[in-house]
């Protein structure tokens, strides 16, 4: 693992409207790394994550400042954003299956960025498929309706959308949030596989998620940083900080 | 025993069957008025029901005869007064619900949006006569009333639009929008093939809205007679003002004496019966599209 920084979080500030919810935080994430990202809820994960793609721009009345560097790059000055968020694969807490079929779900991205040679196509679709784990289950009906699959199929259908446009990180807000802990497992292999070749961003409301998987691990909490560490270190009996031991031991006031 | 009756159960399951009954009877009573309408139209125009009525031009200084330049008049006036409602209200409609900011631009046409809707119809018809017949200087003219009762639909359109978008979850623009679709990709694949039943089934029920009026043809476009061959499809110019079924069927009971009795309601049975059909293709049409609901 090359320890270069590929995003760099300087002095983030959020605030909808006049509440503030990111005060201003300073993190660095590694190529390749899994990066897992903990803290109860409000605390500002989703927020901070949309940041990131810029999809904050979709919510009006929103103030950010600080900046964000993406392979150099301040994803505030950026005049390509679909680019970026296509550099940028974003999983969502809910599973969603597009009302298109299982097929076009997964084409979708690859499209919209102008490719539309089938074979081409094809190959991406099976590829994302497999990555995501989902392609033996639907490989015989490719062109039944996304929506109408279970919870856990729509969420591994939700990654390899999310893979369709080949991205270099992959953010996962509280993935497993909807799913069974059977389909939970068989996406942390997933993770396990992609790490290899992305950097992951892990956000979760289980800790022990992050201990299993995330390389380093950010305690997040009312919009501030507590701690930032090897999760070794996190999830040790002697973190940094006496807040992270009671967060993460569930002994938290 | 756990599940044996107690008094206090029983009482609660009969209140819940009173409930039951009183609600049920509201709702069936609403039939009991169309029942009598089209009943009492019906049977008062029963001698001059015929098919050829519908294709046969008034007779006898419009005391006799069928009301076909009144039909086409009303079907022309209500396409061209869609084709320009439909399209600006729902690229209003996208526009509002898709793209537009919460800015106080923004609210004040959806206050003017809600607030057209609300405008009663002699106010359009004014506003059609200043502003199609005389300031664009369309005259009289089927052009003219074509675009007031464009003006009349329009929000109502681009209300029921909204509706119909509205409906589609955000969840699904936040997918799209995550793997780096512009807003308008996100519309095209998956707001509109998903709210499209809500948006006709919103635009034709404004036919029997734009067929019914009278008052903004009346002040605009519409005429009391207009000579016009049997069965002629292509009657009227655009330029030229034209019969309309619910000014006819003014004009028929009140404006000639020595109608014959049953002509007028039977006008109204076409008025009626046209737009009842209108209705029931929407009905039919949101049902077949909800079919096809894709979660
Ligand atoms: N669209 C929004 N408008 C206003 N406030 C929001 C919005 N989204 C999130 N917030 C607020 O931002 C804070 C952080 O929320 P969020 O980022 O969703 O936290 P988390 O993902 O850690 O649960 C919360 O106080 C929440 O109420
Ligand atoms: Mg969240």
């Amino acid at each position: 693992m090359s320890t270069a920084a590929q995003i760099v979080v300087q002095d983030l500030r959020l605030a909808y409207g006049h509440k503030e919810v990111l005060h201003g935080i300073s993190f660095d994430i590694r190529r390749n790394e899994i990066f897992g990202v903990i803290g109860p809820a409000q605390s500002g994960k989703t927020s901070l994550l949309r940041c990131l793609n810029r999809t904050i721009d979709f919510t009006p009345d929103t103030r950010v400042t600080g900046s964000v560097l993406v392979d150099g790059e301040d994803v505030r000055q950026t005049r390509n954003v679909f680019a970026l968020r296509r550099k940028i694969g974003m999983v969502a807490p809910l599973p969603v299956g597009l009302p298109m079929s299982i097929y076009d779900n997964v084409a979708f991205a690859p499209r919209c960025a102008g490719m539309s040679r089938k074979s081409e196509l094809d190959g991406i679709v099976e590829q994302c498929l497999r990555q995501g784990a989902l392609w033996d289950e639907v490989k015989d009906r490719l062109d039944s309706l996304g929506t109408k699959l279970s919870g856990g199929q729509q969420q591994r259908l939700t990654i390899a959308r999310a893979l369709s446009h080949q991205p270099e990180i992959l953010c996962l807000d509280e993935f497993s949030i909807a799913i069974d802990p059977v389909t939970t497992m068989r996406i942390e292999d997933v993770l396990k596989e992609l790490r290899r070749n992305m950097t992951i961003i892990l956000v979760t409301n289980l800790t022990q998620q992050a201990r299993r998987l995330a390389d380093r691990t950010l305690f997040l909490w009312k919009g501030a940083i507590v701690e930032l560490d090897r999760s070794e270190v996190i999830f040790s009996d002697h973190p940094g900080n006496r807040q992270t031991y009671e967060y993460v031991n569930g002994i938290f006031g | 025993m756990m599940f044996t009756e107690t008094p206090l159960v029983r009482r609660k399951l009969r209140q819940e069957r009173l409930a039951k009954w009183i609600f049920f009877g509201m709702t069936a009573s609403m039939i009991i008025p169309l029942v009598l309408i089209v009943g009492y139209l019906v049977e008062r125009a029963w001698p001059s029901l015929s098919l050829s009525f519908l294709v046969d031009v008034p007779a006898r200084g419009m005391k006799e005869g069928g009301v076909w330049p009144a039909l086409v008049g009303t079907i022309y006036l209500v396409v061209l007064s869609l084709a320009v409602s439909a399209p600006v209200g729902v690229l209003a409609a996208v526009y509002l619900n898709e793209y537009a900011r919460d800015n106080w631009f923004n609210r004040i046409i959806n206050l003017a949006v809600i607030n057209l809707a609300g405008v009663p119809s002699i106010v359009h018809a004014l506003f059609g006569l200043g502003a199609f017949v005389y300031a664009a200087r369309f005259g009289y003219s089927i052009i003219s009333a074509s675009l007031t009762l464009a003006i009349m639909t329009l929000p109502v359109i681009i209300a029921s639009t909204r509706e119909a978008l509205a409906s589609v979850p955000r969840s699904f623009r936040e997918a799209c929008w995550n793997v780096g679709a512009t807003r308008w990709q996100t519309i095209k694949a998956v707001v509109l093939p998903n709210s499209i039943s809500g948006i006709l089934t919103g635009i034709i029920l404004q036919v029997s809205r734009a067929a019914g009026e009278t008052a903004p043809i009346m002040f605009t476009g519409a005429v009391f007679f207009k000579a016009v061959d049997k069965g002629d499809l292509f009657p009227y110019g655009l330029r030229e003002q034209c019969m309309a079924l619910s000014m006819h069927l003014y004009t028929l009971s009140t404006q000639v004496p020595g109608v014959k009795e049953s002509v007028p309601f039977a006008t109204a049975v076409v008025l009626l019966g046209s737009v009842l059909v209108v209705n029931a293709t929407a009905i039919i049409l949101r049902g077949y599209l909800r079919s096809r609901k894709k979660w």
